[in-house]
């Protein structure tokens, strides 16, 4: 079961979880964003961009 | 597996892959059809996103220097050392090193492209032309391994995973953001400017990094 487990955490989350988790919330930040602003969409790409930086800045030290 | 423990168990080891991934496509893509389109656009997005920022992340890093190039030939050496070693263990009058390990690469790296082709289907409303897309792309791999017959160290590799990566941002970005209830401007139009800001931000990132590399050296 463990085994499952960390199978599944492996292949959906692979080797950076900080990037699953920045996804997470800029989804959730844009699904509250977009009920007021309609310029929402914004949000996402700019967040995409900020996620892969914040990962690569971690390697690249 | 099939040059150095045989075709007989290697062929069977990626039949019954290939027949299990059958069983999880048929199971799963009807599945995909009864659920609302923004809800699996949310969480079709959210994967893909994650997804491609995975094969972004290594690609950037390999182009910039601040991880290796995967050597093909030398990974090929290698695989085929460890294969002519293993231990020889029947079942079924099959080798067995060789089916698993032909199931298990098989069944791990079909499941990812299963993945794709259905969440692709299924937000676009057509998983038979997406199969059949992805039916094309097999035929093409396999007219590519038995021409090449040997390493594949004359495929572009990180290329390849870098356009990969750029795509499934692309798409992820797109499905997750509508799906999070944005109306995109322009519709599906935008979408090819998604992609452009995906590339123009990535390859901004490759040199960046590459600075930076020569600059701490």
């Amino acid at each position: 079961m463990k085994r499952f487990a960390l199978f599944w955490w492996d292949f959906v989350v692979g080797d950076d979880w900080r990037v699953a988790v920045g996804i997470a919330i800029a989804l959730g930040l844009t699904a509250v964003l977009a009920t007021t602003w309609a310029t929402a969409w914004i949000v996402l790409p700019l967040a995409v961009a900020a996620v892969l930086w914040m990962s690569l800045r971690r390697v690249a030290r | 597996m099939g040059v150095t423990r045989g075709w007989r168990s290697a062929l069977a080891g990626t039949v019954a892959a290939s027949l299990a991934l059958a069983a999880i496509v048929a199971a799963l893509g009807p599945a995909l059809t009864v659920i609302p389109i923004e809800v699996l656009r949310l969480v079709v997005g959210a994967l893909l996103l994650v997804f491609g920022l995975q094969w972004l992340r290594k690609a950037i890093l390999r182009a910039s220097g601040w991880r290796a190039l995967r050597d093909e030939d030398s990974v090929f050496e290698r695989e085929t050392a460890a294969a002519r070693t293993a231990d020889s263990e029947e079942h079924a009058g099959l080798d067995w090193y060789g089916f698993t390990v032909s199931f298990k690469g098989v069944l791990l790296e079909g499941l990812e492209v299963a993945f794709i082709v259905l969440t692709f289907g299924s937000t676009q409303g057509s998983i038979p032309l997406a199969i059949v897309g992805a039916a094309a792309a097999v035929v093409l791999v396999v007219i590519a391994g038995i021409v090449v017959r040997g390493p594949l160290s004359r495929v572009p590799e990180n290329t390849l995973a870098f356009a990969v990566g750029v795509m499934l941002t692309t798409f992820g970005t797109f499905w997750g953001a509508e799906g999070a209830g944005v109306d995109w401007p322009g519709g599906d139009a935008s979408l090819p400017v998604v992609l452009g800001f995906v590339v123009l931000v990535s390859l901004g990132y490759v040199t960046a990094l590459r600075r930076r590399r020569v600059a701490l050296a």
